[in-house]
Order: C-alpha cells, then structure tokens, then sequence
C-alpha cells in the first residue's frame, strides 16, 4: 500500500475515534476547549508516531527471530508504558501549562487503545517500518481531527441554548454519533477510486 | 527451556525500559523552589479537596505563587497555618478549626412518612421526588450519602438509625456538608457545644404532626434566657456560639419543652 493510502485509512476511512470507537475517553474527557484538544491530539500523535517505529523494531528484531511472537501483547504494553511516561517528563519540562491541562489524561495514554491498537495493527496487516511509522503517525492525526472537530463543537454547544436534560456530556455524545454517522461517507471505496489500492 | 526464554525477555526489555526513565528523570527533573518543597512536605496529605484545589500539592503551589490565602486547609489547622505563614514570610492568620454537626435528631423509624421511597440509596437521588418521603422536608433524609462522602468514616449512624459526626475524627474537610441536599450537616465552630438539632423552619403544630423530635419554634430558650444565646428565627432556634453566659445555655437546655437543645460531649 502507498503511504497516502495509509495516511487515508487511518485518518478518514477507519479513523480511531469515529469508526473504530477505541480510544474515547479522552476524546470525551480533553475535547472541552480547542487549546488543550490540540495538545493532547499531538502528544497522542508523537506517542502512536515513536511507539509504532519502536515496537516494529521490536517485535522483527527480537520477537520474530527467538519465535516469541506470541508476547507482542505484553510486550508492546510494556514499551508504551514506558514511552508515555517519558512523553509526560518532557511535556512536564517542556510546558507546564500544557502539561496542567492534559492533566490526568496523560497518564491515561498509556492504556490508550489507539497506541496499542495501532501497534498491533501494524503487524497483523505486515507492514514495514516507514508504514508502520505513517500508520502511527496518521492514527494520530486521525485522533486529532476527531478531538478538534469536536472541541469546536463543544464550543459552539457552550454557547448554544440547550435544553437541560442534554446539557453537558449528552449533548456531546449525540454529536459525536453524528460525527460518526458523517465519517461514514469514507468508505474502502475511495482508495479504489484514488486508484491507490 | 521455553519459558525462561520469554521470562528472561521480559526482565530484560523492563529493566532497559527502567533504566532508561530513571536517566530521563534526572536529566529532565525540575528544579522546585525550597519554599513551595516546604510547604508540600508540611502539608496534611489528606488530599480531601476541602480548601477548594485539586489535592494537598495544588494548594501549596497556589499559596506559594500567592493565588490562595494562607489558612484554608481545615484538617492542618492553625498549625499549619502558621507554618505556612513562616515559611512565606507572612503574618500568621487566626484560623478556627470547625467540625461538621448534623442539624436533626429525628429517628427515621418514628418520622411520618409521606410515601414509600424505594430508589437508588442516594440522598440526593431521594431528595428529587417530592423532596425524599419523610413529612419533613428539611430534615435529614437518612440515606448517608454524606457517610459515603466522608474520607475519615468520622459519621456514623447510632442504633436508632440516626447520623451524629464523631468529633475526634472530623477534619472539617466540608465535603458533607457540599453533598447533603437539605444542608442538614454543616460545619460549625469545634469551640461549640450547644446546638439545636433540627432544621425544620415549619410552624410548631405542622412539626407536632410529624415528628416528637424537632423544634417547634416555642421561644422558651430565647424568652426565659436571653444571654443563652439562643435565638428562634422562622419558627426554628438557632444558637450563637458568641453566646453571653454559657451557663444560661445549660439551663435552656434544660428548659427546652421538646428536648431539641443537645450539649455535645
């Protein structure tokens, strides 16, 4: 497969948050003003991005040649949660600010399903290291696009005369099965038609 | 042999794993100021959220960048207080330490019911039909939700179904007094021993109606020991703990037709 047609796999036609459903709890929990959406969609992009690359290395390098490869599991739990935290110390370095308002939901990628799903994945479908590292990448992206489109929607509801019953997190859920209901229109079908697969 | 191999893996990508966040630790540490370090490590750790911040840590940072008086945390206390006032370099504040009392007496097996509730065991889940089934409506409606709120267990229900806050227990965190529908238990003063236990400001004979425990607003505390500090407003007596002569207030206890002036121990 080429990398566009990766990059539009993960990001449209089976996007994380909107197709697949994995991985929502951030997308509820973070997607209430666009700022720190932003923030948690790129630090979840750069966790999918370097833990896709480490753990194809891992798992071709070490688990394929001694035929362990029933471990990929564990071991790629293992190497997330151990990436994320590094993430965590050089948000934490890099910007309080960000890191204040990712807040609990950093901690909370660690068993993210996108980054082990994504990582796993990779391997199901054979993918080699720069597919691996374009399908992590645009499984972020993906996520980010939903926690974005999102966020704005939250926004505008903020705003919006709601009755009371749905004001809140309800009214966020039916927008987000609409959402979903839209990025239905993505289909195997436009590969095909990009004449990409 | 099979299985050391993986066992042996394992251990090996988890240690490599460690070792490489414990460099990453110290290379990318933060260098805190001594005098927020100081403040966390006075702090009480009882993370209750009763000064109004996340936890213990939040509200050291906001009083060492000054976003938050000095003395909010009830379960440090003075002390603390005047710790943190130390450490600041500051003027030491007079905090009082405040305990949470539950303002009704009534025996849930003798109140007069209304209907039968049979929802979720959750006071405030009772209290949204028709205000919870007991005639009273500003009594306790007994269900504990500020028992499950509490994070010392210093509430606790006597023998007769009723809830009393054990004193030597409560931190005066306020969660419970945040969570009961009715603001039937509130923080008072630790200082206070008298108290009216009853919230109902409903007139006397609707209170006879219901309930053999509650205040009828007969103004006999008031009337006959003025200096009691006792004071009926709407039909309920309430009792100023800046009270002028304490000893009145044992007497109003004594004089108190319906027996709802109690002295805690």
């Amino acid at each position: 497969m080429s990398y566009l047609a990766i990059f539009l796999t993960y990001v449209f036609i089976n996007n994380f948050i909107l197709v697949q459903f994995l991985g929502l709890c951030p997308f509820i929990g973070v997607s209430k003003n666009s700022e720190s959406a932003i923030g948690m969609g790129l630090a979840l992009t750069f966790v999918t991005g370097v833990t896709s690359v480490v753990c194809w290395i891992v798992y071709h390098g070490v688990l394929v040649p001694l035929g362990l490869e029933y471990l990929e599991t564990i071991t790629f739990i293992l190497i997330i949660a151990a990436l994320v935290q590094l993430v965590e110390m050089v948000i934490k370095k890099i910007s309080p600010s960000l890191y204040k308002a990712l807040g609990i939901f950093l901690p909370l990628i660690t068993t993210n399903c996108i980054v082990l799903g994504i990582a796993l994945i990779n391997i199901t479908e054979s993918y080699n290291l720069l597919e691996s590292f374009v399908s992590g990448v645009s499984a972020g992206l993906g996520f980010t696009l939903a926690i974005i489109l999102m966020s704005n929607i939250r926004e505008k509801l903020d705003l919006t005369p709601v009755r009371k019953v749905f004001k809140g997190v309800p009214i966020a859920f039916i927008s987000a099965g609409l959402m979903a209901l839209a990025f239905m229109a993505f289909d195997k079908a436009l590969l095909s038609n990009l004449h990409l697969a | 042999m099979s299985i050391i191999i993986p066992f042996i893996l394992i251990a090996v990508i988890g240690a490599l794993l460690g070792f490489g966040l414990a460099v990453a630790d110290k290379k990318l540490s933060i260098k805190k100021d001594e005098k927020l370090e100081l403040i966390e490590a006075s702090m009480p750790n009882a993370n209750c959220g009763g000064c109004g911040f996340a936890g213990c840590s939040a509200y050291a940072e906001a009083v060492y960048t000054h976003k938050a008086p000095i003395g909010l945390c009830s379960p440090g206390g003075s002390a603390l207080a005047k710790k943190m006032a130390e450490i600041m370099g500051e003027e030491a504040v007079e905090m009082e330490k405040k305990t949470a009392h539950v303002f009704c007496s009534a025996v849930p097996a003798k109140e007069g019911k209304d209907f039968q509730y049979q929802g979720i065991e959750d006071c405030n889940g009772a209290s949204l039909l028709f205000k919870g089934e007991n005639s009273c409506k500003e009594g306790c409606i007994g269900l504990g939700s500020c028992i499950k709120v509490c994070p010392e267990g210093a509430i606790k229900r006597r023998e007769d179904g009723s809830l009393f806050v054990q004193r030597e227990l409560c931190i005066g965190c306020g969660k419970c007094e945040k969570i009961c529908p009715n603001h039937v238990i509130r923080l008072v003063p630790s200082s206070q021993l008298f108290f009216t236990d009853c919230n109902s400001h409903a007139k006397g004979a609707e209170v006879r109606k219901y309930c053999e425990f509650g205040c009828i607003g007969c103004g006999i505390c008031e009337k006959k020991f003025p200096a009691s500090g006792f004071k009926v407003d709407s039909f309920l007596a309430s009792f100023d703990p800046k009270a002028i002569d304490i000893s009145q207030a044992g007497d109003a206890m004594a004089a108190c037709p319906r027996k709802v002036i109690k002295k805690v121990e």
